[in-house]
């Protein structure tokens, strides 16, 4: 029976909290103290992941006199307990949070070391990371949602820190509003959930669902919402706003709380709904909602000049590989012989995508953000030459550009080729969009390395050099896992992410669970 | 018909939240919106719990027969909460925007357009 499940909520939320107090003792202390929770949180990050793959799923139910026991003996059956359940997916999606709070805190101790107001940024940081962690692994829909407002509060009040003349407020106002928006429309689903099934239980509902009108209804608020809040195309306008106003650590986290929504999204398509919904039309809508992401995040990124409104973009533009993939995964869910053909392979590339974008685009929004500490200005006209002074930044950026423009040997070729091929048979017309967007993103990196890396000198950054060491050690590991994971592909695959579409597919599993084989 | 009563009056108070925050420019009148919208999903989650002649949900010396479902309330009491903090929040940003930008309405603070 593991203890980390709760642990992984509970010490980010105590090191959030005590922060204003250790922050009164001195910043020596409050940054030993950072560095102390932040490693206590990765530490039962990866003892977790690795129980979870040795012993499969885990449940773990608050409150209970043995935490294995979901149903009390004298409920009749019914799960009435808050639970975390953690399956492989889950697992995937705290090893991927994990590494990045391992690198942005390393990389924020000396990036934010001038500013002021740190106590409030770490306390807010942890919030936000507590909020991730808890919907990633929880069980309960209306736990949930309050992770999901956590999340979205801290990210607001995160994307605003920097006021900046007013224009990260501007950001952080639009970031508030759509996050407060899609929580109500979501919310809104739970109660019509909760007023047909009487419980809040993913597992309990997903065994006794059936599909009425108000079923339809909150499968469509409830995905609506939670492609709102990922940045998924028709509501991607908060996107190049938000992830370019906030400081750039921080972005690399709101990156991962969006993709804490993806997978809810399909949390909710495989595990709750799963094959009461209408498959087929509900995979082509992920689908169509995928490539328009795709092409029309490209298309806007190519003409910006703002280099962090460019990679916001770009982000806009990923997430539509990850909907593709995965929604032809819902789409052929029904169908076996479909499903072992290709539609597991292209859910494998969607899934394997999630880390490498999560590795990929933390690290360039890293690199702009250390442009940012030394030249002071993110504007690709006035920037130039740095390749002289910042060489490892400059050697990141190559790592990262050709990962994101998906280039053999670095990570996002490898997810990208499973997305093509199997996505290929699916429907030719898709994969083809997909190959295209990938040569647009590399004209945009080429691009950005030209105006920020190339060139003679320029005066005005004379002074400019490389940036300290811890950012750099946050920068360098996600670097050596874009190339670890480019190089032994395989074996990514076969440990994490093949278990995570496994865990997926198999919603009678994920119901046993909890249920205790009902 | 009268029973309809509180979910008609769910879908015009979401209607018109959403088409504050839609047609209105002011930043403090679309928070406003945002508040009504949450004023309407409490209601639906109050009125899913409402049984007809029950009791409150306190199981010490409770009479027999039917009780208004507890979990829809506590529910809504923690979806207040929240909602109190998001309006707070917001209502901080306006006040920071109306600091840097000298009005609160949409088509003034559209710097980051440019």
């Amino acid at each position: 029976m593991s203890m980390y499940a709760p642990l992984l909520v509970a010490i980010p939320f105590l090191a959030a909290f005590a922060m204003p107090l250790v922050g009164l003792v001195g910043e020596r202390i409050r940054n030993s103290w950072v560095i102390l929770a932040m490693l206590a949180t990765v530490g039962a990050a990866l003892l977790l992941v690795q129980e979870v793959l040795v012993n499969g799923t885990l449940v773990y139910s608050l409150g209970a006199v043995d935490s294995a026991l979901t149903i009390p003996i004298d409920s009749g059956g019914v799960p009435i307990r808050i639970i975390f359940v953690i399956d492989a997916m889950s697992a995937f999606m705290v090893l991927t949070a994990a590494i990045m709070m391992f690198s942005v805190t390393l990389y924020s101790i000396s990036s934010e070391s001038k500013q002021t107001g740190q106590d409030g940024y770490y306390a807010l940081l942890f919030l936000l990371m507590a909020g991730i962690f808890g919907m990633v692994t929880t069980g309960d829909l209306f736990n949930f949602f309050v992770f999901l407002e956590i999340n979205s509060l801290a990210g607001a009040a995160l994307a605003s820190y920097r006021i900046n003349k007013g224009f990260s407020v501007e950001g952080g106002l639009k970031y508030g509003f759509i996050s407060a928006i899609s929580a109500m429309m979501f919310l809104f689903a739970v109660g019509m959930l909760y007023g047909q099934y009487n419980s809040l239980n993913i597992a309990y509902i997903a065994s006794v669902i059936e599909f009425t009108g108000l079923s339809l209804v909150a499968v469509v608020l409830m995905i609506t919402s939670l492609a709102m809040k990922s940045g998924a195309v028709p509501m991607h306008f908060w996107t190049p706003d938000t992830y370019s106003s906030a400081p750039s650590s921080i972005t690399a986290l709101l990156i991962i709380s969006s993709m804490a929504c993806l997978y809810a999204i399909f949390r909710m398509a495989f595990s709750l709904f799963g094959l009461t919904m209408n498959v087929v039309t509900v995979g082509w809508v992920i689908i169509i909602l995928g490539v328009l992401s795709m092409f029309i995040g490209v298309a806007m990124a190519l003409p910006q000049k703002d280099v962090k409104r460019l990679m916001a973009y770009h982000s806009v533009s990923q997430i539509g590989y990850m909907l593709t993939g995965l929604g032809v995964g819902v789409a052929v869910l029904g169908d076996t012989t479909m499903m072992a053909e290709f539609g597991f392979v292209a859910m494998e590339g969607g899934i394997f995508h999630i880390i490498n974008y999560a590795l990929y685009k933390g690290l360039l929004f890293l690199i702009a953000g250390a442009v940012i500490y030394r030249c002071g200005t993110k504007n690709l006209n006035e920037l130039g030459g740095l390749g002289h002074t910042m060489k490892w930044t400059m050697g990141f950026f190559i790592i990262a550009a050709l990962a994101i423009a998906g280039i053999p040997p670095f990570n996002g070729f490898a997810s990208k080729l499973m997305i093509y091929e199997s996505v290929f048979i699916f429907n030719p017309f898709i994969s083809v969009i997909a190959m295209v967007v990938s040569i647009m993103t590399l004209a945009s990196f080429v691009k950005v390395f030209h105006s920020m890396f190339m060139g003679p000198r320029l005066p005005q950054f004379a002074e400019v050099k490389e940036v300290p060491l811890p950012m750099l050690i946050g920068m360098g590991l996600l670097a050596v896992l874009i190339i670890l994971f480019g190089i032994f592909p395989d074996f990514v695959v076969k440990t994490i992410v093949e278990p995570a579409a496994l865990a997926f597919i198999d919603q009678s599993g994920y119901i046993a669970s909890v249920m205790g084989g009902v | 018909m009268i029973e309809q009563i509180p979910y008609i009056a769910i879908v015009l108070l979401a209607g018109i939240g959403i088409a504050t925050i839609l047609l209105k420019k002011n930043v403090i009148k679309m928070i406003m919106g945002l508040a009504i919208i949450e004023g309407s999903v409490n209601l639906f989650l109050v009125t899913l719990g409402y049984r007809e002649g029950g009791i409150a949900p306190i199981f010490t010396d409770a009479p027999a027969g039917v009780m208004v479902l507890p979990t829809v309330q506590a529910m809504t009491v923690t979806n207040i909460v929240i909602g109190f903090a998001t309006t707070a929040l917001l209502l901080a940003f306006a006040m920071i925007l109306y600091r840097y930008y000298g009005s609160v309405e949409t088509n003034h603070i559209r710097r980051l357009r440019e």
